[in-house]
């Protein structure tokens, strides 16, 4: 929504203001201003000049050396135009003036402008410049009479030389660009803004004057109107004007049309578009004589029906498509286009006014289904209040007669809709304070809600709410236009005097800042991907066609395929980002996400709540293996109170890691080199190295080890408990094993042997020597472990450790495993 | 004898004087104090003295013992401490050479603004909650104050899985299940991803964070909102940082309003970060709709209630200075590592 200052200035005479202020209050008031620019800006020093004489210029077959009369004096200024003559009244530009930009150039105007100086062309002094709309800061769409390529020629015969021309152009006004939100429909006109801007400013307001004299014709008599669809269209007004005269719309409407945007065509089409931005009602004219059976009907249209636009394009319509017809044929689309089959032509004779009010969701629906968005319906889209209609229409021919340019008919055919009586809401000061927290007295309640039109009656209490003010239901509605009116800035800043309450984090984010604080203690990065993501992630990730990570919930309505599913797993995000570092030359690089997976509970397609799932995510190429990915894994079980240090020294409620099986592996993992994370034999997560397969597809020519741990099965055995055993008082033994190992049995095998025969007086064990090479025989390893014992109640006899020992040797050598001295 | 004790005696404390090493000093006291060392022979000859003279004798063989012990020791510690000395004098380092670092991971920009914010509202007694990203349409819109063919459902390009689910446009959702749990009174925040159809630019992203927060209790004010979001802002913008509420308009609060912070790059005072304004938009805020508070089982006539709604991506673009929204979602680990 814009509105030129000058325009508005109509509505709201006593407001004075500087742009800066307009722009400020209206802002903390509630009409966002957006933007607003000048239109005169860097225009300086521009009058109004006649040729008087005109010549080649000595020196160029292009250029022309014209005497020209600025009102003061005649002052030779040589052009390139090839559009001029003598006698021609132009505008000026006298030496030190400016403009806004430039003919030629059709980038963005300079900040500063353009200075013009006398100054030599080809040798012939020139004390200024002849200028073209685009130099002033405008273009041809805003003033179609302008030439292309050309200085601007003034057509009004009573301009004289030496006028400001920037003033006589129109020029001399502000425009204001506005965000509009969708609850003020009433805001998408001049009159909505105008009415914000006097209660903002305390400033009157004026609505425009509406009165003309009726023709000696009936309207009824000349058009019958029937709404077949009255659930569309609530209101639907018709007016007629007979003895049309098609011409240029007088300069004032030209001008504040120009200065909206809008471009003056002739005087019918400017009325309609003038009364659309003044009252906020799209309108639509009709050549009577085009309309068959002197006969409107408002129907839907048929399923499959096409119908030229005005624009000459042909449009699909349907069955909740409401159409605008004649007796025999369709002639518009309701509140999107006109038709061309009944579009004004220069001889038109009568013409039919059409302000109704269609049904905003149907609009907008309709719209986007034909794929036509209009100023129209776009307003309309908007819902509309259908006493704007009959006011609207009122006006139209109101311009019409002031115009010359057609006799209104008496009468309106108007098919109405009962209006509701005006809504009422009691107005409750008190509560409207305590809502606020202010101490705002009833007057001034009253005084700000007439300001902006809104009505009280005194003998009742009630607010009386305007049509057009269709989102003010309830005492909260009155209570913010209380608060915008009286400033926002003067509510007062409190905090809740209610009782205390107890903040925190939920145990669920407490456990995401410890895996967090894990990830990032061993070098690994936070990074964030997008829940969504291509299915070709599944084959990238080498799943077979039946995995059941491939049911992932779908998008209906996605960005592209590759956004077209919620994942189902974690590893993309991580590997694409891994990619992107890894191409980027980055070494060693760490990242870890906390990333939510979706679920389907049952069947898709889902009906219900998805399970989202949080996984813990980590991934990393360069410098680490396996097993420093292992200790994250295990660090972030002790971290979160499931695995005891204690504990785990003797294996004991150890996070246990199983190598993948045959039939069970994970596709995208190394075969060899990926392991199941059980904790008390259920499985909360993987861990392994990307198969070179997977990793190939990432683009990544290096060895990549990821973890995903499931974060909400996790949580459950979470534990914040702490318990101190007191510090050993009675000395421990050591004893090492060194051991020649078949390849087959593997670490985990033996320290299960450990834990479980060394009894309650085992302490800890540690590996801390192993060995696979041409030293030792082919098919085994050696391997070395110390065992550390210990009593808590006495000091330990030698026979005791003997009798563990024995029975963990006897455990080993049932895996075949040889010790050595 | 009394001779002889007076030349253990000088030959002993010169010795100790010109000893350099600790090892010679313990020579001299084998020598000297030792089983076989001459004073102990002297002690050892008290046998052949009157039994009445040996108290005296005695005593002064201890005398001199004492003193050649004290020798010792002095002389010892001396030799000790220049040893350490000369040690330490060899094993002196260049303080400058480059410090060993653990180096940790960087938490993610928009997680370190998130945790400023928990704190900040953690300390007022906020509890921080989530809710689900996929949700029902009831959540998102209608109990929201938003229903079937309400404009605003059209403006947000809502991702739909299908006619009942899609993907939350607004982590308002939220206040409507934390609503329905009955507990009042609320005061809660709850950061979480959400979802619209916006092509990816510098500025938008389909999937971004909001961090909604919430407040129910009796009389609950307008006022206390604005009090309440002023304090939230000096406390993440820093302690200068002025507020302004502008009249705006979301279907679920009534009043509505948009809260801007004065530029934290030049005070207000008008810069290119802040295009000139002195302000920056930060997030949307009102009083609950009493009908929202109505449609959740809450009574208005009784309880009344804030809300307000942040974006995270935001708060971080402008407080770290990131100018690209791209970033925050390629995890180039350059750029991860500067938070």
């Amino acid at each position: 929504m814009v509105t030129s200052m000058e325009w508005l200035r109509a509505y709201v005479p006593d407001l004075k203001c500087t742009d800066q202020e307009y722009y400020d209050r209206m802002t903390l008031s509630g009409t966002k201003v957006e933007g607003w620019k000048r239109l005169d800006k860097n225009l300086r020093n521009i009058v109004t000049g006649r040729i008087l004489e005109m010549e080649k210029h000595p020196d160029s077959d292009h250029l022309w050396v014209c005497s020209v009369d600025t009102g003061s004096e005649a002052l030779q200024i040589v052009t390139g135009a090839q559009n001029l003559k003598k006698g021609d009244l132009v505008p000026v530009v006298l030496d030190g003036g400016c403009v806004a930009g430039s003919v030629h150039d059709a980038g963005p105007m300079p900040e500063n402008g353009i200075e013009i100086k006398a100054g030599k062309l080809r040798g012939v002094e020139s004390y200024g410049m002849m200028c073209g709309i685009e130099e002033l800061g405008s273009d041809r769409n805003a003033f179609p009479d302008a030439p292309e390529n050309g200085v601007y020629v003034f057509q009004d015969p009573s301009l004289k030389p030496g006028m400001d021309a920037v003033e006589v152009l129109g020029l001399r006004d502000s425009v204001f660009e506005y965000e509009i939100t969708n609850n003020r429909v009433d805001c998408y006109s001049i009159l909505g803004i105008a009415r914000e801007a006097s209660a903002t400013f305390g400033c009157a307001f004026k609505a425009p004057f509406v009165r003309f004299t009726e023709g000696q014709q009936k309207t009824a008599d000349l058009i019958r109107v029937e709404v077949q669809a009255p659930d569309l269209c609530r209101r639907y007004c018709a007016r007629v004007c007979t003895d049309v005269k098609i011409a240029p719309s007088p300069e004032w409407m030209q001008r504040r049309l120009r200065n909206s945007g809008i471009r003056p065509i002739n005087n019918l089409v400017d009325i309609t578009n003038y009364v659309m931005l003044e009252y906020g009602q799209p309108m639509h004219a009709y050549d009577l004589d085009t309309v068959e059976g002197s006969r409107i009907i408002v129907r839907r249209a048929s399923d499959g029906d096409v119908f030229r636009t005005l624009d000459g394009q042909e449009r699909k319509v349907d069955h909740d498509t409401l159409m605008i017809c004649d007796a025999k044929k369709e002639i518009g689309i309701a509140g999107i286009m006109g038709g061309e089959n009944s579009m004004i032509t220069p001889d038109v004779k009568t013409v039919l006014f059409e302000a109704a009010t269609f049904d905003g969701t149907n609009i907008r629906k309709a719209s986007k289904r034909i794929g036509l968005q209009t100023d129209a319906s776009n307003i309309f889209s908007k819902g509309l209040d259908p006493v704007n209609a009959e006011a609207a229409i009122e006006r139209a021919c109101s311009l019409m007669a002031e115009l010359g340019c057609g006799t209104p008919a008496a009468g309106v055919v108007d098919v109405c809709q009962p209006i509701p009586a005006l809504r009422r809401i009691k107005l409750e000061p008190d509560k409207i304070n305590a809502y606020l927290g202010t101490s705002i007295s009833r007057e001034t309640m009253i005084t700000v809600l007439k300001q902006e039109e809104v009505g009280f009656d005194e003998a009742s209490g009630e607010v009386v709410v305007p049509s057009f003010r269709q989102d003010l239901k309830a005492m909260c509605d009155i209570a913010e236009e209380v608060a915008r009116f009286t400033g926002y800035d003067n509510v007062p800043s409190t905090l809740p005097q209610s009782a205390a309450t107890i903040g925190g984090l939920s145990l669920k984010l407490r456990v995401d800042e410890i895996a967090r604080d894990v990830s990032e203690h061993s070098g690994f990065s936070e990074a964030m991907t997008y829940s969504f993501e291509s299915p070709k992630v599944f084959d990238k990730l080498l799943l077979p066609a039946d995995a059941p990570e491939r049911k992932a919930i779908r998008i209906s309505n996605p960005l592209g395929e590759d956004f077209s599913i919620m994942r189902t797993m974690p590893l993309n995000g991580i590997l694409t980002s891994l990619s992107v570092n890894y191409n980027r030359r980055s070494k060693d690089v760490r990242l870890y996400e906390l990333t939510g997976i979706y679920l389907a509970k049952g069947d898709l397609p889902i009906t219900d709540y998805a399970d989202e799932r949080e996984m813990l995510t980590l991934g990393m190429y360069g410098e680490g293996d396996f097993f420093d990915l292992k200790g994250v894994v295990e660090d972030l079980f002790m971290k979160l109170g499931i695995t005891r240090e204690q504990e785990i020294r003797r294996g004991k409620n150890r996070v246990t890691f199983t190598p993948g099986t045959a039939g069970a592996l994970r596709p995208y993992l190394h075969p060899g080199r990926q392991a199941e994370i059980l904790f008390e034999g259920k499985n909360y997560g993987y861990i392994g190295e990307l198969h070179p397969d997977a990793a190939a597809a990432y683009d990544i020519e290096e060895r990549v080890t990821i973890a995903a741990v499931d974060m909400t099965a996790l949580l459950p055995l979470v534990s914040f408990e702490k318990h101190y055993e007191g510090l050993a008082k009675f000395p421990a033994v050591s004893r090492d094993i060194s051991m020649v190992v078949p390849t087959g049995v593997s670490a985990g095998e033996i320290e299960n042997i450990i834990s479980q025969r060394g009894g309650k007086i085992l302490e800890s064990f540690r590996l801390f020597d192993i060995y696979e090479g041409a030293q030792i025989k082919a098919g085994t390893k050696s391997m070395a472990y110390t065992l550390t014992f210990r009593d808590r109640t006495k000091t330990l006899l030698d026979e005791e450790v003997g009798a563990a020992m024995k029975k963990i040797l006897n455990g080993l050598e049932g895996l075949g495993i040889e010790l050595r001295s | 004898m009394d001779e002889q004790l007076k030349l253990i005696k000088e030959e002993a404390l010169s010795a100790i004087a010109a000893a350099e090493t600790p090892e010679s000093l313990n020579d001299i006291r084998v020598n000297v104090l030792g089983k076989k060392g001459s004073l102990t022979a002297l002690l050892k000859g008290l046998r052949d003295v009157a039994p009445e003279d040996r108290p005296a004798a005695g005593q002064k063989i201890n005398d001199v013992r004492g003193e050649i012990e004290k020798a010792l020791a002095d002389a010892q510690d001396n030799a000790q401490k220049k040893e350490q000395a000369a040690r330490l004098a060899v094993e002196q380092i260049d303080v400058t050479l480059p410090a060993k670092h653990h180096t940790g991971g960087h938490s993610h920009p928009c997680t370190i603004a998130l945790r400023e914010m928990e704190r900040i509202f953690i300390g007022m007694g906020y509890e921080v909650v989530e809710g689900p990203e996929i949700e029902k349409d009831y959540y998102n819109f209608e109990a929201l104050n938003i229903p079937a063919n309400h404009p605003a459902k059209d403006e947000q390009d809502t991702f739909y899985i299908n006619a009942d689910m899609l993907l939350r446009t607004q982590t308002s959702s939220t206040q409507i299940h934390e609503m329905e749990k009955g507990r009042i009174p609320i005061r809660m925040i709850s950061p979480g991803r959400v979802y619209r159809a916006d092509e990816v630019d510098a500025t938008h992203s389909p999937v971004f964070h909001q961090v909604e927060g919430l407040v129910v209790d009796k009389g609950i004010t307008f006022a206390d909102l604005k009090g309440t979001l002023a304090e939230f802002s000096r406390q993440l913008f820093g302690p200068e940082t002025k507020v302004r509420f502008r009249p705006h308009h979301f279907p679920f609060t009534e009043p509505s309003a948009e809260m801007d912070v004065s530029c934290f790059k030049c005070g207000g005072k008008g810069c290119s970060f802040c295009k000139g304004e002195g302000w920056i938009e930060i997030l949307g805020c009102g009083m609950v709709h009493p009908h929202v508070l109505e449609m959740s089982g809450i009574d208005p006539d009784e309880y009344t209630g804030f809300a307000f709604g942040v974006g995270l991506e935001r708060i971080a673009l402008l407080k770290y200075g990131i100018d690209d929204m791209r970033l925050i979602y390629e995890n180039d680990i350059r750029f991860l590592e500067q938070f």
